[in-house]
C-alpha cells in the first residue's frame, strides 16, 4: 500500500523550503532575518510533527523507506541542527550572502536527504537520499560568492562528491549483480541462503569507500579541511553535524540488516578505518592555526571514534549491536549539540571581530567572558572531560562497543582522546592566559545567539550529567535496527527446519 | 528514613556545597572580590565542618560501608542492566580520614587563597570544583561516578596554574594536565574491559568487587589489567617513573593549588589503587604487588635524593612528596594489614604536611620573589613564628615521633618488613636521606649569617596563620593520638582480599 501519511514531517520541511522562497520571490524587499525564523518555525513544526510518529508500529513505504523509532530520532536530530543553523546564520549572512532564501530552503531540503538516508531500506533510495544531502551542501559551501576560498572549497567539494557518488552507485552495481536485489532484506537473505562471495565483498567495500567521502574517514578526507575553512561559519557546522548524522545514519541501517550476516567481511576494514581516521585527525589537528580546519581535524578524529561502534557492529551479535548503536546515537547526539555550541560561539566572535584564527581569539576570556566559556565548555566536551557531554557518551559509547576482540581499538580511542585534550587546551591557552592585543573593550554579543548558545550549554550539560532519558531515546531508536534483521534471520532459520 | 540514609545527605552535601559555591560565584559580578572571598571561606568552614562530622560519626564497630545514599540514575536501558549506572555514596574506613583530609585542606586552601587580587571569582570557581571532584572521588561507590569526578579534579588544573601560577607556568600546567588526563586514559580503558568482562551492565563498584572477588575475571585479565589501574592511578600518585609532573607543576603553581594538588590529588593515587586495584582485582594484585613495591622504593630513595641536590625550596617539596608517595605505594604493596593501614595513614600525614610546606613557601616567595635556596640565610630571626611552623613541618617530614609522619612510617615499615625485609632496609635509608635534606634546608634558610637584602620579611600573616595552625594540629592530633584512624582504617583494610597475615 502506498502510504503517504509516513512523509508528513518531510513534506513539512520541504514544504516549508519552497515557501520561504516563494516568500522571498514574492517580496523582495522582505527582513532577511524573517526567513531565518520562517526556517526556525518549519524546524519546530518538522520536530512535532516527528513526535506522532514516535512508539508506533514500523511502517514503510514499499519497503523502501522506513519509519520507525530510529527514522524518528534522525527527524527530531536533523530538526534540532536546522532550527540552530537557522539562528545562527542571520547575522552572518547579512551583507554577505544576498541570496538568503534559497540558503535557509537549502538547509531544510539537505536536512530532508538526511533523514532518508536513515530511513531508507533500499540502496537506491539511499543513493538519491545521499545525493540530496550532498547536492545541497555543494551549493552551501560556495554561497560566498566574492570569496576565492568559498569557490575553491566548493569546486573541491564537488569533484571528489562526484567521485564518491560514483563509487557508491558502482557498489550497489555489485551488490544487485551479486543477489538480484537492492533492498536491504532481501540483500540478507541472500548473503544468508548463499554465502558471502567476492562481488559482494568487493561492493561493500565500495559503498563503503562512497560513504567514507561523506564522512570524511582517512585516507577519503582531503576535502573536509578546504570545505571547512571555505565555507561560510553557520555551513562548517551544517557540515559537521548533518554530514555526520546523515553518514552514520546510512551506516547504522545498512550494516544492522543487509551485511550484518557477512559482518567478518567488512568488520575489520571498519575497525582499520576508524584506526587511522582517529590517528591521522587527532595528529594533524594539533598543528592547525586556523580554528575552522582545527574543527575539521577534530571531527575527523571523532568519526573515527564513531566508527568504532560500527566495528564492533560486525564484531557482535545483534543483542551487543543494538546496545553499541544505542551508544553511538547518544554520543552523535551529544557532538553535534557541542558543535552547535561551539560555532554559535565562533559565529558571535566573528561577526564582532573577525577573527577565525586561534591566535585571533587571543585574550577573549577578557573581551567577551561568556563566547570564551562557552568556547571551552564545547571544546571539554569534545576532548570527553567531565560534567559535559562528551564524557558521558563518550564513556558510554566506548563501553557498550567493548568487545574482546576490539578492545586494541577501544584503547586507541581513549589514546587519541587524551591526545586531543592537548590542541583543545591550546585553544584555552589563547582565551585564558593572555591579554587581548590591541586595545580591545569588552563587546557584547547578539541576544538571539547568547540565548541560544545559553539553551545549548544546559543542553550539554544536562547530557553530560543526566544521561537516562536521551540514552534511553537512542536504546529505544536502536531496537528497530536489528529486530528486522533478526526476524530475516529467524524466517531464514524457520525454512531450513525440517518440517 | 533511617538515620543512616539522613547522613547520606551529609555525605552529598560535601559535593553538593563546593558546586553550589562554584554555582553563586558564576552569578556573582567579578568586582566584587570581597564577597568572593567569603564565600568561600563559608564553604570551606562547611565541608570543613561536614568532613569532621563524618570521620567522627563513622561507626568503628562496623567497617563496611555507611551514610549511604543511593539514587538510581540510568538503568535497564541499552547495555545497561539493573543499576547500570547509579549516583551511589558511602564512606568506609579509608575514605573518612581522606575525606578529612580534603576538608582540611580546602578550608586552610580556602583561607591561603585569600591574598590573590587577580581574578579571585574565576580563581574560586574552579577551586571548589576541584574539591567538589575530589570529595566526590572519595565517597563514590559507582564507578561512572568514581572516575566523572576523579576527572573533574584533574581539569581545573590547567588554569588554575596556568592562569594563577608564576616561574614557567605555562609549561608546568600543560604538562601536570597532559600527564594526568594520560594516566587517566589507561584507567578509561581498565574500566571499559573490566566493565564488558563482569557482563553485569553494571558500574556499581560493590557489585563489581564481588565479581571480582567471587572470581569472575580470569586469572590472565586481572594480570593484564591491573597493572593499566596502578600505572593509571600512578601517574596521580607521582608513581617513579611517572613522577615528573610533580616537580614541574608544583614548581609553577600557585601557593593554594599547590597544597591541594600535593596534598589531596596525589592521594587519588593510592586511593584509586587500593579501590580498583586490590579491591577489584585480587589476582591480579597478588601477581604485581612486587613489581609496585620495587616501583615505590625506587620513588622513595630517588625522591629523597633528589630533593637533597635541589637548590628549589619549590622542587624539593615536589621531590619529597615523590620520596614520601613512594612510601605509600610500599605499604600497598607490603599486602599486609599493617602495611595498607599505615599507607592511608601516611596519605592523611602527608597531606596536611606538604599542604603546610607549601602554605609556608607561598608566604615566603611571595615576599621574598625567589626560591633559590642559598639566597637566604637568618630567616628565623625576622619570621620566628614561620620558622616554627616549618619546623613543624619539616620535622613529619623526617619522621618525629609525636608528629603524624612518624606513626605513618613506622606502620609501613613494619608492614615491608613483614613482606619484603630487604626493601624495608632500602626505606628506612629513604627516611634518612628525608632527614639530610630537610635539615639542610633548615640550616640555609633559617640559620646561618643573616642576608641583609631579607630586612623587610614580615612573619606570616594571620589569615594565614589560622590556615597553617589547623593543618599543625591535625599533625599534632594524629601523631599522639592516632586511634580514631588506626580504628578506622584497620578494620576495613582487614576486609580486603589476598591479605598475608
Amino acid at each position: 500500500m502506498r502510504d503517504y501519511t509516513i512523509f508528513i514531517p518531510e513534506f513539512i520541511a520541504a514544504g516549508s523550503a519552497l515557501g520561504i522562497i516563494a516568500v522571498d520571490l514574492i517580496w523582495p524587499r522582505v527582513r532577511k532575518d524573517l526567513l531565518a525564523y520562517l526556517c526556525a518555525v518549519a524546524a519546530i513544526a518538522w520536530a512535532v510533527a516527528s513526535v506522532f510518529y514516535i512508539g508506533k508500529t514500523p511502517n514503510s513505504f514499499q519497503g523502501l523507506i522506513q519509519v520507525d523509532d530510529f527514522t524518528t530520532y534522525f527527524r527530531l536530530m536533523a530538526a534540532g541542527i536546522v532550527f540552530c543553523i537557522a539562528l545562527i546564520s542571520p547575522n552572518y549572512i547579512r551583507g554577505r550572502i544576498d541570496a538568503a532564501a534559497e540558503y535557509y530552503a537549502l538547509l531544510l531540503l539537505g536536512c530532508c536527504g538526511l533523514v532518508f538516508m536513515a530511513a531508507a531500506r533500499e540502496l537506491i533510495t539511499a543513493y538519491i537520499s545521499f545525493e540530496l544531502i550532498s547536492f545541497s551542501l555543494y551549493i552551501l559551501v560556495g554561497f560566498l560568492r566574492r570569496d576565492i576560498r568559498s569557490n575553491e572549497a566548493s569546486l573541491k567539494f564537488i569533484l571528489l562528491g562526484a567521485f564518491a557518488s560514483a563509487i557508491f552507485l558502482y557498489g550497489i552495481s555489485f551488490i544487485y549483480g551479486a543477489t538480484g536485489s537492492t533492498y536491504y532484506d532481501s540483500i540478507s537473505k541472500a548473503i544468508d541462503a548463499n554465502g558471502s562471495n567476492t562481488a559482494i565483498v568487493v561492493g561493500l567495500m565500495l559503498i563503503l569507500v562512497g560513504i567514507g567521502f561523506k564522512l570524511a574517514v582517512v585516507p577519503f578526507q582531503m576535502w573536509a579541511p578546504d570545505a571547512y575553512e571555505g565555507a561560510p561559519l553557520p555551513i562548517t557546522a551544517f557540515i559537521a553535524t548533518a554530514s555526520e548524522v546523515a553518514g552514520f545514519g546510512l551506516f547504522l541501517r545498512l550494516f544492522s540488516s543487509a551485511f550484518h550476516t557477512g559482518a567478518h567481511e567488512w568488520a575489520w576494514a571498519v575497525a582499520i578505518l576508524s584506526a587511522i581516521t582517529m590517528t591521522l585527525g587527532n595528529l594533524v589537528a594539533i598543528q592547525q592555526t586556523n580554528i575552522k580546519r582545527l574543527v575539521a581535524y577534530s571531527s575527523i578524529g571523532q568519526v573515527g571514534y564513531m566508527l568504532v561502534v560500527i566495528a564492533a557492529i560486525g564484531y557482535g551479535d545483534a543483542h551487543a549491536g543494538a546496545g553499541a548503536s544505542a551508544g553511538l546515537l547518544i554520543h552523535i547526539t551529544g557532538y553535534i549539540i557541542s558543535t552547535l555550541l561551539l560555532f554559535a560561539a565562533l559565529i558571535a566572535y566573528y561577526n564582532r571581530t573577525g577573527h577565525d584564527t586561534i591566535r585571533g581569539m587571543r585574550g577573549m576570556a577578557e573581551t567577551q567572558p561568556f563566547l570564551a566559556l562557552i568556547i571551552t565548555v564545547a571544546l571539554f566536551s569534545y576532548a570527553g572531560l567531565p560534567f559535559f557531554a562528551g564524557f558521558t557518551t563518550k564513556l558510554l559509547m566506548f563501553q557498550s562497543a567493548t568487545s574482546n576482540g576490539l578492545l586494541w581499538l577501544i584503547a586507541l580511542g581513549v589514546v587519541n582522546s587524551a591526545i586531543s585534550i592537548y590542541y583543545y587546551m591550546m585553544i584555552v591557552r589563547e582565551m585564558y592566559l593572555f591579554d587581548p592585543d590591541e586595545n580591545v573593550k569588552r563587546f557584547s554579543i547578539n541576544p538571539l545567539l547568547a540565548g541560544l548558545a545559553g539553551v545549548l550549554l544546559l543542553a550539554v550539560l544536562f547530557i553530560g550529567i543526566y544521561p537516562g532519558p536521551v540514552l534511553h531515546g537512542a536504546s529505544k531508536a536502536s531496537t528497530p535496527l536489528f529486530q528486522a534483521g533478526a526476524d530475516a534471520t529467524s524466517n531464514v532459520t524457520a525454512q531450513m527446519l525440517p518440517k | 528514613m533511617s538515620f543512616d540514609d539522613a547522613q547520606g545527605y551529609l555525605v552529598l552535601s560535601t559535593i553538593a556545597i563546593p558546586l553550589l559555591a562554584a554555582l553563586i560565584l558564576v552569578l556573582l559580578p567579578g568586582e566584587r572580590k570581597m564577597e568572593s572571598r567569603y564565600l568561600s571561606l563559608i564553604a570551606g568552614a562547611l565541608v570543613l565542618g561536614l568532613s569532621i562530622y563524618i570521620f567522627a560519626a563513622y561507626q568503628v564497630d562496623s567497617s563496611t560501608f555507611q551514610m549511604h545514599l543511593r539514587w538510581v540514575w540510568v538503568e535497564n536501558t541499552a547495555f545497561l542492566g539493573k543499576n547500570g549506572i547509579t549516583f551511589y555514596l558511602g564512606v568506609d574506613g579509608i575514605s573518612a580520614p581522606l575525606g578529612l583530609l580534603n576538608g582540611i585542606v580546602a578550608f586552610s586552601g580556602a583561607l591561603v587563597a585569600w591574598k590573590i587580587d587577580y581574578r579571585p571569582k574565576q580563581f574560586f570557581i574552579l577551586y571548589w570544583i576541584f574539591i567538589a571532584g575530589v570529595f566526590g572521588t572519595f565517597f563514590s561507590l559507582d564507578l561512572f561516578f568514581w572516575f566523572l569526578f576523579y576527572e573533574l579534579a584533574t581539569m581545573p588544573l590547567y588554569l588554575l596554574i596556568g592562569v594563577w601560577g608564576s616561574v614557567r607556568k605555562e609549561y608546568g600546567a600543560i604538562k601536570l594536565v597532559m600527564m594526568l588526563f594520560g594516566g587517566s586514559s589507561l584507567l578509561w580503558i581498565a574500566i571499559f574491559a573490566v566493565v564488558h568482562d563482569a557482563g553485569l551492565g553494571t558500574f556499581d563498584l560493590t557489585a563489581l568487587w564481588n565479581a571480582g572477588q567471587s572470581g569472575v575475571f580470569s586469572p590472565t585479565f586481572q594480570k593484564v589489567f591491573f597493572p593499566m589501574f596502578v600505572i593509571g592511578c600512578g601517574f596521580h600518585a607521582a608513581l617513579w617513573p611517572f613522577h615528573t609532573w610533580s616537580p614541574d607543576g608544583h614548581g609553577s603553581a600557585p601557593t593554594t593549588v599547590s597544597m591541594l594538588a600535593a596534598g589531596v590529588l596525589m592521594k587519588f593515587g593510592g586511593f584509586g589503587i587500593i579501590r580498583l586495584g586490590i579491591q577489584l582485582l585480587p589476582a591480579g594484585a597478588a601477581f604485581w604487588m612486587p613489581g609496585l613495591m620495587v616501583l615505590g622504593v625506587i620513588g622513595a630513595v630517588y625522591g629523597a635524593v633528589a630533593a637533597l641536590t635541589q637548590k628549589d625550596y619549590k622542587l624539593l617539596s615536589g621531590y619529597s612528596s615523590i620520596s614520601h608517595m613512594g612510601y605509600v605505594m610500599m605499604g600497598l604493596a607490603a599486602m599486609n594489614q599493617i602495611g595498607i593501614t599505615g599507607s592511608v595513614m601516611q596519605m592523611f600525614s602527608h597531606g596536611v604536611m606538604t599542604a603546610l610546606f607549601f602554605l609556608l613557601i607561598g608566604t615566603l616567595y611571595d615576599q621574598a620573589h625567589t626560591r633559590n635556596l642559598p639566597e637566604f640565610g637568618g630567616i628565623a630571626r625576622k619570621m620566628p613564628i614561620w620558622a616554627i611552623f616549618f619546623t613543624i613541618a619539616g620535622f613529619t617530614g623526617v619522621g618525629l615521633p609525636g608528629l603524624s609522619g612518624f606513626i605513618a612510617e613506622f606502620h609501613i615499615f613494619v608492614g615491608v618488613f613483614r613482606s619484603y625485609p630487604i626493601f624495608g632496609a632500602l626505606a628506612i635509608l629513604a627516611a634518612a636521606f628525608a632527614a639530610g635534606y630537610i635539615f639542610r634546608m633548615f640550616a640555609t634558610v633559617f640559620y646561618g649569617p643573616f642576608n641583609p637584602r631579607w630586612e623587610k620579611l614580615k612573619d606570616i600573616s594571620p589569615v594565614e596563620g589560622v590556615a597553617a595552625t589547623l593543618l599543625v594540629l591535625a599533625i599534632i592530633a594524629m601523631g599522639v593520638y592516632w586511634s580514631p584512624f588506626t580504628d578506622r582504617i584497620g578494620p576495613t583494610v582487614a576486609l580486603l582480599p589476598g591479605l598475608t597475615h
